[in-house]
């Protein structure tokens, strides 16, 4: 729930590279990198202006949810160090100017859309913006160990708008690139929760360390993983991705599951055991296998999108022809 | 202990800052609907009747 302002002690006044990092410019990076990879894979002409159109509204989209994201999370921000220095919780930004931004930015960004591009981009820019403002900020995040899972459809459809923009409709093919962001989502945050764990409990955020145990989250991160490398796999087989997607797919999906399978052996996340003397160096250890997997998982998410991104652009041939999923 | 001339000029920079990337933000989303207007009415009026 957003701060009072009387918490949030006096700070340097706001500067506008403030209001940038309200709106998570390194998320809005990778937003707008997965959503030219959806507009590139339907193959479709768009006119270059209405392409960048469509872009920017996404990234504008995203920005405004990640607003609307840090006036409600203040004050579990403040509690955690990785974001303890966000300009809400620092005292920067007023929560109120937060939401303003956010509540602005989103109404311009989808009116802006539609009116310009199509009323189904923006129809899904406003989904996914409620989505990750509402559904996932104010419910599941504070109520359920699952809130990253659901949560993370949000992420994974600006691909699946890009593909709107471009063509008016949305394929199986858009609704695979969305499928394999949202199984990547749980592998990759729970590999980062893992070490981050102490942060999410003193906060009160029910993450899966927290509720379930480091050793059901290992498990569920390996289970997770065995269903998101094969799905990796599909794109190769609906017409979207050529060879040297397939190839990317099977190396990287290999190095996954081993990375993976390091995590479900080890211990990362448990608690530093006082009655073994080496206690603290497995712990250590332990948290570089989940650190691995962390890292790894946002790199081959974004291999598998710019092999997909290269080929479709420089016209690298499908192993088969799309049919009923392009 | 805070200077209270040395927080005002501050503060006054700061807002100078947030106003100037706002008036560029509102200068740029006008130029972005210009054009993204001209894009929609190039092909209409060309073939608009006569």
């Amino acid at each position: 729930m957003a701060m009072p302002a009387n918490l949030i002690s006096p700070a340097a006044p706001a500067r506008w590279q403030d209001f940038l990092l309200l709106m998570k410019p390194r998320v809005m990076s990778l937003v707008i990198f997965t959503a030219i990879t959806g507009m590139a894979s339907s193959n479709h002409p768009i006119n270059p202006i209405l392409a960048s159109v469509s872009i920017l509204c996404i990234a504008v989209g995203a920005g405004a949810s990640a607003s609307l994201n840090m006036w409600y999370d203040a004050d579990i921000d403040a509690k955690m160090r990785r974001t303890r220095g966000r300009p809400v919780p620092a005292g920067r930004v007023q929560g109120a100017d937060a939401l303003a931004l956010g509540v602005i930015l989103s109404l311009f960004s989808v009116m802006l859309l539609g009116m310009t591009v199509n009323w189904l981009a923006a129809g899904l820019l406003a989904f996914t913006i409620f989505f990750y403002a509402v559904v996932y900020t104010m419910w599941l995040k504070r109520s359920t160990p699952q809130n990253i899972v659901i949560g993370g459809l949000a992420g994974a459809l600006p691909p699946v708008i890009g593909w709107a923009a471009a063509t008016g409709t949305t394929p199986l093919n858009a609704w695979l690139l969305c499928a394999i962001i949202f199984m990547w989502t749980p592998p990759h945050f729970w590999a980062l929760s893992l070490y981050t764990s102490e942060d999410y409990e003193k906060a009160g955020v029910p993450m899966m360390p927290v509720t379930a145990g480091a050793a059901s989250t290992r498990k569920q991160i390996l289970i997770y993983s065995l269903l998101f490398t094969p799905l990796c796999l599909v794109p190769a087989f609906t017409g979207l991705g050529g060879k040297p997607y397939l190839s990317v797919a099977v190396l990287g999906g290999a190095v996954f599951l081993i990375l993976a399978w390091r995590i479900f052996r080890s211990r990362a996340g448990d608690a530093a055991d006082p009655r073994q003397d080496d206690g603290l160096y497995d712990v250590k250890a332990a948290a570089k296998d989940a650190r691995n997997l962390f890292a790894f998982s946002i790199l081959y998410l974004t291999l598998l999108f710019a092999t997909l991104l290269a080929e479709h652009v420089l016209g690298v041939s499908p192993i088969i022809a799309p049919g009923v999923f392009g | 202990m805070s200077d209270p001339v040395r927080d005002t000029e501050l503060e006054a920079k700061a807002r100078q800052g947030r106003n100037i990337a706002l008036a560029l933000g509102l200068v740029l989303f006008v130029i972005l609907v210009f054009i993204v207007t001209v894009t929609h009415l190039k092909g209409n009026v060309i073939e608009r009747p006569l």
